[in-house]
């Protein structure tokens, strides 16, 4: 045990540096890291520990997005599809409906049965089909599903990032959690602006207004007076997918949304409007009519203003809204977690204090009950707080709250593996061994202890890893983080202490 | 420079001996316990049962009463406000609300508009922290929640069941699940609020009961090796006595850093350091006077690890 081999000490002592050296660029001043930073090679230190949300303030959102309204339209969609391609391909029916994810047909003839299903293969190569007589029900099969699910989770995420680009927030997280959620965590950004937002479909149509009622027509409420509706027609003119550009402006003083149309809305809008003029058109922002002003003429620049009573703010953030892209389904918050900017500073000046207090406090005690050998442990101590420090920079691991309170657990409980060796030390020396004997049998012989010790709560700090979520995650990845680095300094930095003290001194009796 | 001794160098004290002591005290612990959990149930907080915690700094001191009339005249159910720290930090809790997540959204909007209002001569209130949680999300995360519980014990246990003998397993079992009942039982007589943290607080302990336990057993092999002759009343005593010395120094410096964390770290993790502290304190107790008399009555088959001379992993060979 006095003798060890000098790759190991200089191994030791590389990593020590190391540690010290990531583990600085959390202390230096702003200006001192930038010029760290710009001077240095970038595998060189320069990295600062990334804070969670909890300690920087942000907003943490996790919202769900409405796919089963995907669903539906899609099954509208369809059956337009298959009622148009049966006809096509003169396939005669009785009855045709929609189903959930799927339609129902009800043939004339039962030996139309192949050309029908030729058909609904056509319109969606990833139906179920099941024939019953004349009855044929097709439905989305798991892939189809699956596609749907995906396509519209990809889509909102995109539409979700473009919105909060434009708001200007740093660094925010936008991705895919489970089946059907999407988180977002914005730090420093604010949770009521940000869900105003994200909270929109802005799902924008022009309809003609339509003369009366009936299964080509659908009634919209006004968004000023829901209790009244206009009755427009179901396809629209024009739809969101068709605005180039949107943005705020003022008509008689009052804010408005000016707008322009790509090509294809653009000679769309202007025959429409040319076919109908003096007759009026709804402006659907998620079916509430915005307004239903009257055509005076053909529009044909491709460009317009919405007016609808907005507040500066208002028309701000649908012309946003309008630029960014609908969403293809609402969503709604299922959790939030938000904390401001002066509960973050205070969390952190508060882990900070508590940190430094409970290390003082253990390190007075290791000294007080250990003497010499509890320096050792001290200096080990020391080593593995910078190391700590030095693998969450490395790692860029999230530091939360819970997770600064692992790394005082750590401190507490880093010492244990120094405390069995002396004890043990101190157990050989009352029986008579020599210092070096009494010394190498404590290290050899607390180390199966050790290692059972620090593997249970291994143990527990993965398994709080994998299944935890947001702040729990923190304080598992510090406690792992802990463990392992204080398995290396209890171990490798106090034996090396106590070799180089050994040889220097030569001791008869143990301070121990 | 020699350090001081917290325990005499050698102690012989009867921990054995009071073993009876120690039964009639934890099983006064667990019945207390669950009677008390069963009885007063335990206060989940948003994590587990939805609903929104909503944190404020108050421009000018507040008067919790004529805010607590105010808000609970919103109508959006039983609105608590407390104190948080500080007279003018306050932490105000909306009950789920009847109704879809828009309802929920609106909600919390009100209240944070009838709070504006009534500081608005003072000054800007400071949202420090609002933390919704919807039904769905509290019943997946209980389900998280039970899951590592369930899932981490396992695996200690699998652990302790691979590196030691079955005894010394059921053992452990036996002192982990003590501790983790006796700190829902403090979680219920005190309603503290039980939430996700309250989880990663008994999981931890269930890591340093199960590693202090781990430590006096791995002492408690090593004496029946050498010792083959001794009492075993007698040799668990030494054992426990040995390892007494490691034991109060661990647990004294975890309950240092604890303690210094749990004056200066926060009002925000108070709850889950508070756990901690009691943790470590039953779990330091329950190796001592639960774990061990516990492996002295399962039965403990001497021969099994006489024979076995270094590690577990050369078992006695079945023919």
């Amino acid at each position: 045990m006095i003798q060890i081999a000098p790759w190991k000490i200089v191994l030791t002592l590389i990593i020590c540096v190391m540690g010290f050296l990531y583990a600085l660029p959390n202390f230096a001043s702003v200006e001192m890291r930038e010029k760290m930073q710009n001077s240095l090679p970038s595998w060189m230190p320069g990295k600062t520990i990334n804070l969670g949300l909890d300690l920087r303030g942000g907003a943490h959102l996790l919202y769900e997005v409405d796919v089963a309204l995907v669903f539906k339209e899609q099954a509208d969609a369809m059956l337009g599809d298959v009622r148009k391609e049966l006809r096509g391909d003169q396939v005669g029916y009785t009855r045709i409906g929609v189903l959930p994810n799927g339609v129902r047909v009800v043939l004339k003839d039962e030996a139309d049965g192949e050309n029908a299903r030729k058909v609904l293969r056509r319109v969606n190569s990833n139906l179920g089909i099941e024939t019953n007589g004349l009855e044929i029900e097709a439905v989305l099969n798991e892939v189809g599903k699956r596609e749907i699910y995906d396509r519209t989770m990809s889509q909102s995420i995109e539409i979700v990032r473009r919105r909060i680009d434009e708001l200007g927030t740093t660094e925010p997280v936008i991705q895919r959690q489970g089946e059907d959620r999407i988180l977002i965590q914005a730090p420093g950004a604010d949770a009521q602006s940000l869900k105003a937002i994200i909270g929109t479909t802005a799902k924008l149509n022009f309809h003609l207004v339509s003369g009366q009622s009936g299964a080509g027509s659908k009634n919209f409420p006004m968004a000023e007076d829901p209790t009244r509706t206009i009755n427009v027609e179901r396809r629209p003119l024009i739809t969101g997918e068709m605005l180039d550009n949107a943005s705020p402006a003022f008509q008689d003083g009052a804010p408005v949304i000016s707008f322009r149309l790509n090509s294809t809305g653009a000679r769309r809008f202007c025959d429409v409007t040319r076919k109908n003029v003096n007759k009026p058109f709804a402006i659907v922002l998620d079916d509430m009519v915005l307004s239903a002003p009257v055509i005076r003429e053909a529009i044909c620049g491709g460009q317009g203003q919405i007016s609808g009573g907005f507040s500066v703010q208002e028309a701000n953030d649908l012309a946003l809204l309008l630029r960014a892209g609908a969403l293809p389904a609402p969503m709604k918050v299922v959790e939030e977690r938000t904390v401001g900017p002066s509960l973050g500073a205070d969390s952190i000046a508060a882990g900070k204090k508590a940190s430094i207090i409970g290390l003082l406090l253990v390190l007075v005690f290791m000294g007080l009950l250990y003497g010499t050998f509890g320096l050792f442990a001290n200096v080990a101590l020391t080593v593995n707080v910078a190391l700590i420090f030095a693998l969450l920079s490395g790692l860029q691991a999230t530091l939360t709250l819970p997770g600064i309170a692992g790394i005082v657990l750590t401190i507490g409980m880093a010492v244990d593996a120094n405390v069995l060796i002396f004890e043990r030390i101190r157990e050989e020396l009352r029986v008579g061994r020599t210092p070096i004997a009494a010394i190498d049998a404590g290290y050899s012989r607390a180390m199966s202890t050790i290692i059972d010790s620090n593997l249970t709560t291994l143990i527990a700090a993965i398994i709080l890893f994998s299944l935890g979520t947001g702040p729990i995650k923190g304080f598992a990845v510090t406690l792992g983080i802990g463990i392992v680095t204080s398995f290396f300094t209890a171990i490798m930095v106090t034996r090396l202490l106590v070799i180089f003290w050994m040889r220097k001194k030569r001791p008869t009796t143990l301070p121990v | 420079m020699k350090g001081f001794r917290l325990v005499p160098e050698e102690t012989h004290w009867n921990f054995i001996g009071l073993r009876f002591l120690a039964y009639m005290f934890s099983a006064a612990l667990i019945i207390g316990s669950i009677g008390v959990t069963m009885n007063k149930g335990l206060n989940f907080g948003i994590d587990f049962t939805g609903g929104t915690v909503i944190e404020i700094k108050t421009p000018e001191q507040p008067d919790l009463g004529a805010l607590r009339t105010l808000l609970n005249d919103l109508a959006l159910g039983a609105i608590s406000i407390q104190e948080f720290g500080e007279p003018d930090d306050l932490l105000i809790r909306l009950p789920q609300q009847e109704g879809d997540e828009e309802v929920q959204q609106q909600a919390i909007a009100d209240v944070q508009t009838a709070l504006n209002d009534v500081f608005s001569d003072a000054g800007e209130v400071d949202y420090r922290r609002v933390e919704y949680v919807g039904p769905q999300v509290g019943a997946e995360l209980k389900k998280q929640g039970l899951l590592a519980v369930l899932f981490s014990l396992g695996g200690i246990l699998a652990y302790v069941w691979f590196r030691f003998e079955w005894q010394f397993g059921v053992a452990a079992v036996v002192a982990l699940a003590h501790d983790t009942i006796a700190i829902i039982g403090l979680f219920a007589l005190t309603q503290m609020e039980f939430n996700l943290s309250t989880v990663a607080a008994i999981l931890m302990i269930a890591g340093y009961s199960i590693n202090d336990t781990v430590i006096v057993f791995d002492r408690i092999r090593e004496n029946l090796r050498k010792f083959k002759k001794m009492p075993l009343i007698e040799l668990f005593n030494n054992s426990v006595n040995e390892m007494l010395s490691r034991t109060l120094m661990t647990s004294g410096t975890t309950l240092l850093a604890l303690i210094a964390l749990y004056m200066f770290g926060g009002e925000v993790i108070q709850g889950f350091v508070y756990a901690l502290i009691f943790g470590i304190a039953v779990g330091t107790y329950s190796s001592v006077f639960v774990a061990a008399p516990i492996l002295l009555t399962t039965g403990l088959n001497r021969g099994a690890l006489v024979d076995d001379n270094s590690d577990k992993a050369q078992k006695p060979q079945q023919a």
